[in-house]
């Protein structure tokens, strides 16, 4: 048998590489997903979708469709009660209720192609899906506004009468496309250029993607005779889902029990809610259960993708290579109600560079397009591929080496960003100090058309709200439960913490994510926040766990407390060399009533800096481009298992990969998505990808027990400016828009 | 409606008989009617391969066929691979390389890596990913997997050296 | 998918008689892998859905130095292309079933139901064009033979009357010091649709230094996929040559008026065209035995 197997014998915690909790239900099919829950009596939910872009709902008869056999019930925004103009914190994103809602179910308007504007229940996935043909909707149709640009200009139809431009100066007057316009300001901008030797000025637009976790939308409801409505959702976020649905349903938490299931992927994505309130009036309407899974289709016409974008940006620098000044104006697409991620766009953007004047202004743009959710360092890839070209282009024009340049200009700890805060404790120098002496960026590139590149990026992370909790056995093993929903991996990575601390084996501890009626309120897992913050409620809840059995010592033994001690797995005390007893044993006296709490409020937390080095191979006739080489290098102040960090590293990079070259969703001038579909919404497959090297470097976050920082976004910012660098270098061009697809090329080279 | 129809097939091994309407895939089958929820819809339009699963050995995706069609077909799914007591080699391997994140697309790479393997004991890296390419993983970036499947193959030449 | 009704006849004329008598649509299902996809996507009402793959004769693949090769209607790429020593001689027709799909989609997706789905990117048509293929073709009236070049008519229509099928495919056994190959562009390595794909045959003098004939033929640039006749006509008698080959894609090139779509342009396409022409020669010319 391989070597790795007695390493993951091992039971030493923190560092090493244990095999996954839910690993062995998950190669076997048996781990339930939200598609997965079926339950006695269960009918199926299907939404009726817009077909238009942008329309006023005149009339909705559902009378048709209630008359079907087969079909139980049929729901529209009306079966909702009026909700808050109230936003909230969601991972890195906000949510507010009352677009929320509209969201859910379209009241006055739709405002998208694939915008839900009703809900049924039928006996058949097929019975349900033929009936809403039944559905009659009278729309008046409006003009499509999907240009972000155009959607900012005042000759523009706006898509919410009520909104007006939340500025740094004030609110705007007349309703308006850009519902927020946001700046950072630093130093002295005009003396900042008029430093500079060179200046670069670029433009660049990428278009929505989306975050094509492989498992759709997926909720099932159901309402007991007590009132309690339960609902199995592939969220992200139990106690997220169960707050939008409260206020959705105007219902008290307390009521509704939100059991997570295992989740088909997220990456941001399945924050927002979208089928879970239409399973619930369903379920609660035909007083059975109700099952609500998305199509693929709907995925993509129907739930937030990242968001498409238009930005301008400007550097200055000095002979010496110091960059002197930037300058960008960041136009975020927010879809369909506000929301974009420009914020963390803008905080991104050039947050890895020590930067003396600058300014950002970003704008939060409504367009009919589905609203935008968090994908994976929201914001961030966007800006960083004009930020990390531009850098590029100056350093080229300075005859200056890339990275040499960045590292001239490079962040560290006490720089004060644009936006005003302080970095803490980074590590960019050191993350361009290994692309500098990794044998990638030294090897020679091979043939003609190829070319290879480099960006480095940071993101900011999160920390927020975690609970766990410790139950002691009598034989010594443990349980933990958490709040937090599992996505990939956090219940092994949040027990490896706990055990480390408890000092007992790894394979005694039971880690299990838990419904909301369990636990306290935790945080969604976003910000790449649940094995740093959660884990640190386990440490916590560890703390707690030994802390009291210290007093049950004092007592047994009738020491002092303070002078009980715990190593290695046995209690002692200073007051006597006779006395000892095992964490087990004494668990074993003990009979099972030990409980550890840790409830955490993280607000001191560390971002994490990352780079990528790529090498590709451009075929100049058919504009194709192949990824030849790539290693990324990443900041994981402690990699709790270097596995799943590699595994985060490779997912987020080829994430970017496919971001860069292949996905985007495409749109006809009337805003129907033309590519609604994975074969023609293109995401990498195993053979349009390199295995990606994974360089982790640890440079600790001191506030941290174990120095962990979050790991899980920061790889996707970097590989899509470092591919353009790379081609820029293979043809001699920039290209400035995303996805870089053999069309574009093509245009680029000018053959066609 | 039409009316439902008996088909007839062994699946993972076990003679089965069940309903179905003509229209339901054999994804919907295996999923809804038989309880074989291990494969997974991704994209039902033959893209992702979530849903693969052999037919008469041979690998196919189960969204794009009909129920009907595995009349008198032998049919194995992720589940039929191991029992509660032991995991096959494959699903070993990608438990010991880290093969999976959020697990979803994972039992398609498994039935489709034993598709492979049964054909090609020692394949190359290439090989793998030519033959994978018609499973998509999001959270992977498909390196662990390759390297699951290259320890796959290692366990079962292994154990059938140990049979030799 | 709305509901059908399911028949799973063993002979032909069962099937006509099937196709025939029943009032409404009836649809033919081998592989599947487009039929099931449009049947959920349009939600369209089918009332019989006839199932071919029991037919024995639509899931042969056979060679014979008379009829050449030929494909059952029904036969799986993954079986076409395991069927290699009889196929040696028909290169196009493996590189065109081993780029369909991938490996799940190969053991069912047919090169009969490519044909029959008439879409203009189908790869196996662009193949089986290029060689000369004859679709053998079996209705209440009696068979037919229809060159493949005539068979598709429009974006997802043939020319099968009601009551028609589509039995067999039969490729010409090819010429002495004859070559193919058929290759397309796709914006990933596989698992993707073609863009344009160009396949061609090419038939060299005894020497092997003289182009006596060829057959190109282009998909995804046209309603239907097309034969390039003025560019294949512009090689006789040439010596392979890249000059040769590039005449050849810009006449090819000159002939088409593709439309521009989500997967490609038309100025893309066209210049597409151009690049695989020229390097689907050079390959089918090497396959015949030229040395440059």
């Amino acid at each position: 048998m391989s070597k790795k197997m007695i390493e993951r014998d091992k039971h030493i915690s923190v560092g090493t590489r244990p095999e996954r909790m839910d690993a062995k239900d998950k190669v076997t099919g048996h781990a339930l997903y939200g598609t997965d829950i079926s339950l006695p009596g269960l009918l199926h939910g299907r939404v009726l979708r817009s077909p238009h872009a942008h329309a006023r709902i005149v009339s909705i008869d559902t009378s048709k469709a209630e008359a079907l056999p087969g079909v139980f019930a049929v729901v529209i925004a009306n079966d909702l009660p009026e909700a808050d103009d109230r936003t909230e914190k969601a991972g890195e994103s906000t949510i507010n209720y009352k677009f929320l809602r509209d969201n859910n179910l379209a009241s006055d308007k739709v405002l998208y192609v694939g915008h839900a504007v009703a809900a049924l229940a039928a006996k058949s996935p097929d019975v349900a899906q033929t009936a809403l043909e039944s559905i009659e909707v009278e729309y008046e149709i409006l003009e499509p506004v999907l240009d972000v640009r155009h959607a900012m200009s005042d000759q523009t139809q706006v898509l919410h009468e009520q909104i007006r431009t939340d500025g740094p100066d004030g609110s705007g007057d007349t309703p308006s496309n850009i519902a927020q316009h946001i700046r950072h300001v630093k130093g002295d901008l005009n003396k900042g250029f008029s430093d500079a030797d060179v200046i670069v000025e670029r433009e660049f637009t990428t278009v929505p993607v989306h975050q094509s976790y492989l498992e759709s939308h997926a909720a099932t409801a159901v309402w007991s005779m007590d009132g309690t409505l339960t609902i199995y959702s592939s969220t992200q976020g139990a106690f997220l889902a169960r707050n939008q649905v409260s206020e959705l349903l105007q219902y008290p938490m307390a009521k509704i029990k939100v059991i997570p299931t295992e989740v088909g992927g997220a990456f941001g994505g399945k924050n927002p809610t979208y089928v879970e309130a239409p399973a619930a009036l369903l379920a609660r309407k035909t007083g059975r259960p109700v099952r609500v899974v998305m199509s693929r289709e709907e995925v993509i016409l129907g739930t937030g993708p990242g968001s498409g974008t238009a930005i301008k940006v400007k550097v200055g620098a000095t002979k010496l290579g110091k960059i002197t000044a930037v300058q960008a104006e960041l136009c975020y697409e927010a879809g369909a109600y506000p929301g974009s991620p420009v914020h963390p766009g803008a905080m991104a953007m050039f947050a890895a560079y020590d930067i003396p004047n600058g300014q950002i202004d970003g704008y939060d743009v409504l367009v009919n397009k589905p609203r935008v959710a968090a994908y994976r360092a929201p914001g961030a890839p966007q800006s960083a591929f004009a930020c990390e070209q531009i850098i590029d282009e100056v350093a080229q024009n300075l005859g200056m080496d890339g990275v040499e340049f960045r590292m001239k200009n490079a962040a560290s700890e006490g720089t004060v960003r644009l936006d005003g805060s302080l970095h803490k404790s980074i590590a960019i120098k050191e993350i361009l100090g290994v692309i500098e002496d990794h044998p990638h960026y030294n090897e020679p590139i091979e043939g003609p058309n190829q070319g290879r590149g480099v960006a480095i990026g940071f993101w900011d992370n999160w920390g927020a709200r975690s609970s766990v909790e410790i139950n002691v056995n009598s034989d010594g093993t443990v349980n933990l439960i958490s709040g937090s929903v599992d996505l990939t991996g956090s219940r092994t990575t949040v027990a490896m913490q706990a055990a480390d601390v408890l000092e007992i084996p790894f394979d005694n501890v039971k880690s299990s994510m838990v419904d909301t009626d369990s636990i306290s309120y935790t945080d969604t897992s976003a910000g790449s926040r649940t094995t740093m913050a959660t884990g640190l409620a386990a440490v916590e809840a560890a703390r707690d766990v030994l802390a009291k059995l210290k007093v049950e010592v004092a007592d047994m033994w009738n020491v002092s407390l303070d002078s009980v001690i715990y190593s290695q797995g046995v209690f002692g005390t200073t007051e006597s060399n006779s006395e000892s007893i095992t964490f087990a044993d004494l668990a074993a006296k003990l009979s099972g009533q030990i409980n550890g709490h840790g409830n955490v409020n993280v607000e001191n937390w560390a971002g994490a800096g990352g780079g990528t080095i790529v090498d590709v191979e451009v075929d100049p006739e058919t504009g194709q481009v192949k990824v030849l080489r790539c290693t990324a290098i990443q900041n994981a102040g402690k990699a709790i298992h270097p596995g799943h960090v590699e595994g985060q590293m490779q997912g987020g990079v080829v994430q970017g990969i496919g971001w860069a070259l292949y996905e985007g969703y495409q749109y006809d001038e009337l805003g129907h998505v033309l590519n609604a579909n994975l074969l023609d919404y293109k995401l990498p497959t195993s053979l349009d990808v390199p295995s990606v090297e994974a360089v982790i470097i640890e440079k600790p976050f001191p506030s941290n027990p174990y120095g962990a920082r979050g790991v899980g976004e920061t790889p996707i910012i970097s590989p899509a400016p470092a591919i353009a660098n790379a081609i820029q270098q293979a043809l001699g061009k920039r290209i400035d828009q995303l996805p870089m697809t053999p069309t574009r090329l093509l245009e680029k080279i000018g053959v066609i | 409606m039409s009316k439902k129809q008996v088909v007839s097939s062994t699946i993972n091994g076990q003679q089965v008989e069940f309903l179905t309407e003509p229209q339901q895939s054999l994804l919907e089958c295996l999923r809804d009617t038989l309880g074989l929820t291990g494969s997974k819809e991704g994209c039902n339009d033959g893209n992702c391969g979530a849903c693969s699963v052999l037919i008469d050995d041979r690998l196919v995706n189960a969204c794009l066929m009909l129920g009907m069609e595995i009349d008198g077909k032998d049919v194995v799914t992720v589940e039929g691979l191991s029992n509660i007591h032991e995991l096959h080699p494959i699903q070993e391997a990608f438990v010991l390389e880290d093969g999976l994140q959020c697990g979803y697309c994972t039992p398609g790479f498994i039935v489709a890596t034993k598709a492979l393997l049964d054909k090609n004991a020692n394949p190359t890296e290439d090989e793998i990913r030519f033959w994978l390419a018609g499973n998509l993983c999001r959270c992977t970036g498909y390196d662990k997997i390759v390297r699951s499947v290259r320890l796959a193959s290692q366990l079962m030449n292994d154990a059938n050296e140990d049979l030799q | 998918m709305k509901t059908f009704a399911y028949e799973a006849p063993v002979t032909i004329d069962q099937t006509i008689t099937l196709m025939s008598q029943t009032q409404g649509q009836t649809l033919l299902l081998a592989g599947g892998t487009d039929l099931l996809v449009q049947l959920r996507a349009s939600n369209t009402d089918v009332d019989l859905v006839i199932d071919v793959k029991n037919i024995p004769e639509l899931n042969q693949v056979i060679y014979d130095e008379f009829l050449g090769l030929v494909i059952g209607a029904a036969a799986p790429c993954s079986q076409i292309y395991e069927s290699s020593p009889i196929l040696e001689n028909f290169p196009a027709i493996i590189d065109a079933a081993t780029i369909i799909g991938g490996k799940a989609i190969q053991n069912r997706a047919s090169f009969g139901g490519n044909l029959c789905n008439a879409s203009p990117s189908g790869d196996a048509i662009g193949a089986m064009m290029s060689l000369g293929a004859i679709c053998n073709v079996v209705g209440l009236e009696g068979a037919r033979n229809i060159p493949i070049e005539e068979f598709c008519i429009a974006p997802g229509k043939n020319v099968l009357a009601k009551g028609e099928m589509l039995i067999s495919i039969q490729i010409p056994c090819p010429k002495p010091n004859s070559g193919s190959n058929y290759q397309r562009f796709t914006p990933r390595a596989e698992m993707d649709i073609a863009v344009a794909g160009v396949g061609a045959s090419i038939e060299l003098n005894s020497d092997l230094d003289r182009i006596l004939s060829a057959r190109i033929a282009l998909i995804a640039v046209a309603p239907t996929p097309v034969l390039a006749t003025e560019a294949s006509e512009s090689l006789i008698g040439q010596k392979p040559s890249r000059s040769t080959f590039e005449n050849a894609a810009n006449v090819a090139k000159e002939t088409i008026s593709p439309i521009t779509d989500v997967r490609g342009s038309a100025a893309q396409r066209k210049h597409l065209i151009g690049v695989l022409t020229r390097r689907c020669l050079d390959i089918a010319v090497n396959r015949a035995g030229y040395v440059s």
